[in-house]
């Protein structure tokens, strides 16, 4: 490659770097300084901001809102996800097919479309839902689906299921306790990836919790929104305590992921 | 057969709740969208979304942010990726590359405010770009602002999506052509682009779907005073006046069917494609 179409691609990346790390950029300073108004520059730093966020005592109760939910709901997806895709793995594999269907449809009908008939269905009689985390950690089930199964499936296809199965058949196991067994184990890595990746986009859902829940059950992203009059120095520490959350969920995602390689 | 009996008992619950909370909502605004309250039974939601002003309104802010906004995404994420694949395994792509992941999650409110910060009435780049007369009467509110403001979401997803599509692209065929005398563009426009029409074409789409059913981040940002289809069905079941559930179920279908549809064309062109190359 030349030097010049080197220097080409080098600006290219940067520019697209710079692009993408702006707004964070710019909120990062702003929950760091004192004042920033009508310059281009802050006009000082300090840690006010973080401090006064880390104690309010609703952040945290709505960051526990925030992670009862997810893992409330994370956990429920693999509760029936795992037997489900060992049962079709082993007993059903024509069944893929229709789940490789079911799957999009948490894609083709967006929240802010299901949000209707959920409102509908589940806002009284013996359902009343709406209002209560429950309604939540079922609808967090439903968008969490799609990564949880394709992360799963791929792990599922690596290990040989048939040959595990048979293996552990001969050595006298039954069908339930290999699946316990041999499986299973086989496949937390898989179930580890996908937690961490669903977890890190469950916890930025704003939809959903907004529009079915609101302040009945307050959660983090639905605060942020809430507190989107007050300082904005102050929800600037909100977004990147956030964030860093995320970034760390993703860091230990990717070395997982790496060391499978 | 005992066991098959019990296999199909374990997939119970599964089916129970994806039921209750993705296909029973679904089948209730699929009934509910064909019914209103003063006509009964029939079309009337849907004849009211295309002949009133104010939806059609609705329906074409949506398709122009969503387009405009898949298209900008589209091309910058081309053009990037490729770079970035030229880069080699060097430190500056494995950390352009992480950091693509983490921002595909930075949608929603957090990013209507840190656009706020960015680009809003006192923002720092507004402040810069007004001060050496470049800003215009650009507006972070506005629909210009709005496909911005997408476009930066759809980045970092198009990026991701279409990366991996650069393995079809040989080195070698670049050399070849520009031995046969084909400079940049020619090369780019009878062998790099319709090598890579495919994975376009899918990554276009995925973004359409992706900026057509955005709510959180145009909610957050104007606090849901801009006429697009998902603000609208989302005030007329959880608005202050005027609720209309039959009715959002009809925006919510026809939002659905959109997406139906390009997915449609999409398969369409892509069989097209594959028919044409065969010999």
């Amino acid at each position: 490659m030349s030097r010049s179409e080197n220097l080409y691609h080098h600006s290219v990346v940067t520019l697209l770097l710079i692009i993408l790390l702006l707004p964070l950029a710019a909120t990062l300073v702003y929950a760091f300084s004192s004042q920033w108004g009508s310059t281009i520059l802050p006009e000082g730093f300090t840690l006010k901001w973080m401090a006064q966020l880390w104690q309010d005592p609703r952040f945290l109760v709505a960051l526990g809102h925030s992670l009862l939910i997810c893992f409330a709901a994370l956990l429920l997806a693999l509760v029936l996800v795992l037997p489900l895709m060992f049962v079709i793995a082993y007993y059903f594999p024509q069944l893929d097919s229709v789940m490789n269907v079911l799957i999009l449809l948490p894609f083709a009908v967006p929240p802010v479309v299901s949000s209707v008939g959920l409102l509908q269905l589940y806002s009284d009689g013996p359902l009343a839902l709406t209002g209560t985390p429950w309604i939540l950690i079922g609808c967090y089930f439903t968008i969490a689906l799609p990564f949880i199964y394709r992360a799963i499936t791929n792990n599922m296809q690596a290990i040989h299921l048939r040959d595990l199965m048979d293996a552990a058949q001969l050595l006298g196991a039954s069908t339930w306790r290999a699946a316990w067994l041999v499986v299973l184990p086989n496949l937390r890595k898989g179930c580890t990836i996908a937690i961490l990746l669903s977890f890190s986009f469950l916890i930025g859902e704003f939809v959903f919790a907004n529009l079915l829940v609101g302040n009945r059950f307050e959660t983090l992203q639905v605060y942020l929104y809430n507190s989107r009059n007050g300082s904005g120095h102050f929800t600037s520490a909100l977004v990147i305590s956030y964030f860093f959350v995320v970034l760390l969920l993703t860091l230990v995602a990717n070395a997982v992921s790496r060391d499978k390689e | 057969m005992k066991g098959k009996w019990l296999a199909a008992v374990v997939m119970l619950p599964f089916i129970v709740v994806f039921g209750a909370f993705q296909i029973a909502p679904f089948l209730w605004m699929t009934l509910h969208s064909f019914s209103s309250e003063a006509e009964g039974w029939g079309i009337d939601n849907y004849r009211l979304i295309l002949t009133s002003p104010f939806y059609r309104q609705a329906i074409a802010f949506s398709l122009q942010i969503t387009f405009w906004s898949s298209l900008f995404g589209l091309v910058i994420a081309l053009i990037g990726s490729y770079s970035l694949r030229q880069l080699g395994a060097t430190r500056l792509r494995s950390a352009v590359m992480s950091f693509t992941n983490m921002t595909s999650n930075f949608t929603g409110v957090p990013l209507a405010f840190a656009f706020v910060i960015l680009l809003g009435t006192n923002g720092c780049v507004t402040l810069i770009l007004r001060r050496y007369g470049w800003f215009g009467d650009f507006s972070l509110y506005s629909k210009t602002g709005l496909m911005v403001l997408y476009t930066y979401f759809q980045i970092p997803l198009g990026v991701l999506l279409l990366y991996p599509a650069f393995d079809a692209l040989s080195e070698d065929w670049r050399e070849s052509a520009a031995l046969l005398g084909a400079g940049q563009i020619r090369y780019w426009r009878y062998i790099g682009l319709p090598i890579l029409a495919p994975a376009l074409m899918g990554t276009f789409v995925i973004l359409l779907a992706n900026a057509l059913g955005a709510y959180a981040t145009i909610f957050a940002l104007t606090s849901g005073n801009f006429n697009v289809i998902p603000i609208r069905i989302s005030a007329l079941v959880a608005g202050d006046l005027d609720l209309d559930p039959n009715l959002a179920s009809a925006l919510g279908m026809f939002l659905v069917l959109l997406m139906v549809v390009i997915t449609l064309v999409h398969h369409w062109m892509m069989r097209r494609s594959y028919t044409h190359s065969q010999p």
